[in-house]
């Protein structure tokens, strides 16, 4: 496990989004404790300029903008990781057992999973969030989620069938294990990097669906993530008023989060397919 | 050509049933709201009147027209038959408008701005990726970061920034809008400018995003073509680099085009929302306006355009990924 760290730690495009990500994520846990003031609370003018006590300044509500962003960009991430987390799992148990098992399974799941894969995970998530009147930032993260498995699974079936006729597969089967304890022991660890890289790519897609969805006026409420901040900023037309600190932030933050994943996901790639090592 | 007949069927077959699939959704996922939406629409709509009459006469038109006191599989057979008639119904934000010729009015703006946006940037994208991987050290070292960072930015992101340097700062392009606000669509030539002026900014701004993308698609495909064993004879025959780039790149572009297919959905709807930051007057802004009008008949509208749209690109894009890769032709002629 030591040996594996230290590998992965080698790649420098790994090590640089790995210190972007760990530096977000300690100033997004160490700043609330510093500072307690509550990001919901309008305490200054409309687009009130940066000043001293305002490195940011305030928004079109009156909010303390910093405050806001490391608020919104902890909700964004919790967002991501959980709509990440069920995404990468559904994909993931689809993609094992169609693969494994085969035959009618195979067929059913794999028809399922293509057609999702062209019908815009977008709209779903548009026409769902639309029926659910009242959403928190869990609900959003959760229909984020079942809405964007499509790809792991076909991705993780493709490599499942190229492991399923191994020797050591053979082997198992032969010992009479059970289908879920082959595909547990004998498949699973072959494309766990696989995994770890796929679980990547879909947190920082999920906070990218999050602002899309909060752009368009269907997102979590009575939070603030960093895609509510920037339908706050459009709506009030911010950029009309030249107040950037309300739009910059924000947008800065989104690219530097799924920056430093995407960073880290194309390190991994490097060090597990030695084929793409420029 | 018989072989490639068949492959184009049996992707026909399967579109139509997404297709299929995807009406049922767009039918089933608004009608799933808690309680009758008939009910929550017209004292939305009636809220005001007195008259308890005209109520009743509002709620049974309504009812009439979702057809809603008749069992959930009859309804959506209405509901399909009426699309098949082309009506989707009435839009409740913009009433009496039908939701067709809302929908009709702004489609042009979005395939207008959306196929060139996309295609410009594909393209672009994959010189780049392929330059990118074939020159190596500083050109990569600079251009992979810089282009990993762009394709981060969503593109409705992107374009708050350039409205506000470009229209605000530099006061150099307008902000918004299709055309200028004091105009009325016409044939003319200050008309056609005006659009042109108009189109820059979220054109650009789908583009550049766009480009970061499809650039690192590309640039890994190409490092894992370049590191080929055909490569390696080519350049042990002493081929010219600039043959051996374009192997590379005919290639690398086959996997692209897969790429493109699967990333269409997203792109779209990232360029969507940038319509909203323009207020452009195509299917992302009446989408928006429909979201915060609650207007069912025209999001439902919206949501089955949008999916129509993207499935007809997809097809459009299997069509000709059939014609160039001579794999399907000899997988099919076996």
């Amino acid at each position: 496990m030591k040996n594996n760290f230290s590998i992965v730690f080698k790649s420098s495009k790994f090590r640089l989004g790995f210190i972007i990500f760990v530096l977000l994520l300690l100033s997004m846990i160490i700043f609330p404790l510093v500072n307690s003031e509550d990001p919901l609370k309008m305490n200054y003018a409309m687009f009130q300029k940066p000043g001293p006590n305002l490195p940011l300044g305030a928004d079109n509500f009156g909010r303390n903008e910093f405050v806001e962003l490391i608020a919104g960009g902890k909700t964004s991430l919790i967002i991501g990781i959980l709509a990440g987390g069920i995404a990468t799992g559904v994909g993931l148990i689809l993609g094992l057992f169609g693969g494994y098992i085969g035959g009618l399974v195979d067929d059913i799941l794999s028809s399922i999973t293509n057609i999702f894969l062209v019908i815009p995970s977008f709209i779903i998530l548009v026409l769902i969030s639309v029926s659910i009147t009242s959403r928190s930032y869990l609900t959003t993260a959760l229909v984020i989620g079942f809405t964007s498995w499509p790809w792991t699974a076909r991705a993780v079936r493709a490599q499942t069938i190229s492991l399923r006729n191994r020797d050591h597969v053979n082997l198992a089967k032969v010992s009479g294990y059970s289908i879920p304890k082959i595909v547990a022991t004998e498949i699973l660890p072959y494309i766990a990097s696989y995994v770890g890289m796929a679980f990547i790519l879909q947190v920082a897609s999920g906070i990218l669906s999050e602002a899309t969805i909060s752009m368009l006026g269907l997102g979590p409420q009575n939070t603030v993530t960093l895609g509510l901040m920037l339908n706050w900023a459009t709506m009030y037309e911010a950029q009309m008023s030249g107040a950037w600190w309300a739009f910059l932030p924000p947008v800065l933050m989104i690219a530097l989060i799924t920056f430093s994943l995407n960073l880290m996901n194309t390190g991994l790639d490097q060090i597990f397919n030695p084929q793409i090592r420029s | 050509m018989k072989s490639y007949r068949r492959y184009m069927t049996s992707k026909m077959v399967w579109y139509i049933l997404t297709f299929v699939v995807a009406l049922f959704l767009n039918f089933l996922l608004p009608r799933l709201i808690p309680g009758n939406p008939v009910s929550t629409i017209v004292s939305k709509i009636t809220s005001g009147m007195a008259d308890t009459n005209s109520i009743k006469r509002v709620y049974e038109t309504f009812e009439k027209e979702f057809g809603l006191n008749k069992p959930i599989w009859e309804q959506f057979f209405i509901y399909v038959s009426n699309l098949f008639h082309g009506d989707m119904g009435t839009s409740f934000g913009q009433y009496p408008r039908k939701v067709t010729d809302i929908l009709a009015s702004s489609i042009m703006w979005t395939i207008g701005l959306q196929l060139p946006a996309i295609i410009v940037s594909w393209i672009l994208g994959n010189v780049l990726g392929v330059l990118a991987a074939y020159i190596k050290k500083g050109f990569d070292k600079v251009l992979f970061p810089v282009f990993l960072f762009i394709s981060c930015i969503p593109s409705f992101g992107f374009a708050i920034v350039l409205v506000w340097l470009f229209a605000v700062v530099l006061k150099i392009a307008p902000a918004s809008g299709g055309y200028a606000f004091d105009m009325i669509p016409s044939p003319t030539i200050s008309f056609f400018l005006s659009v042109v002026q108009h189109y820059q900014l979220p054109f650009w701004s789908i583009v550049l995003v766009g480009i970061g993308g499809q650039s690192l698609g590309m640039r890994e495909m190409s490092i894992y073509e370049l590191n080929a064993d055909y490569v390696k004879y080519c350049r042990l025959l002493g081929l010219e680099d600039s043959k051996i780039v374009r192997y590379v790149f005919r290639n690398a572009v086959l996997p692209q085009i897969t790429g493109l297919a699967l990333s269409l959905g997203t792109m779209v709807g990232g360029a969507l929302i940038t319509e909203i930051v323009f207020s452009y007057p195509g299917l992302g802004s009446v989408l928006f306006n429909a979201i915060a009008a609650q207007d069912f008949p025209l999001i439902s509208g919206c949501t089955l355009l949008i999916t129509t749209g993207v499935l007809i690109a997809n097809f459009v894009i299997d069509i000709i990924y059939g014609l160039i890769d001579p794999r399907i032709k000899v997988a099919q002629q076996e």
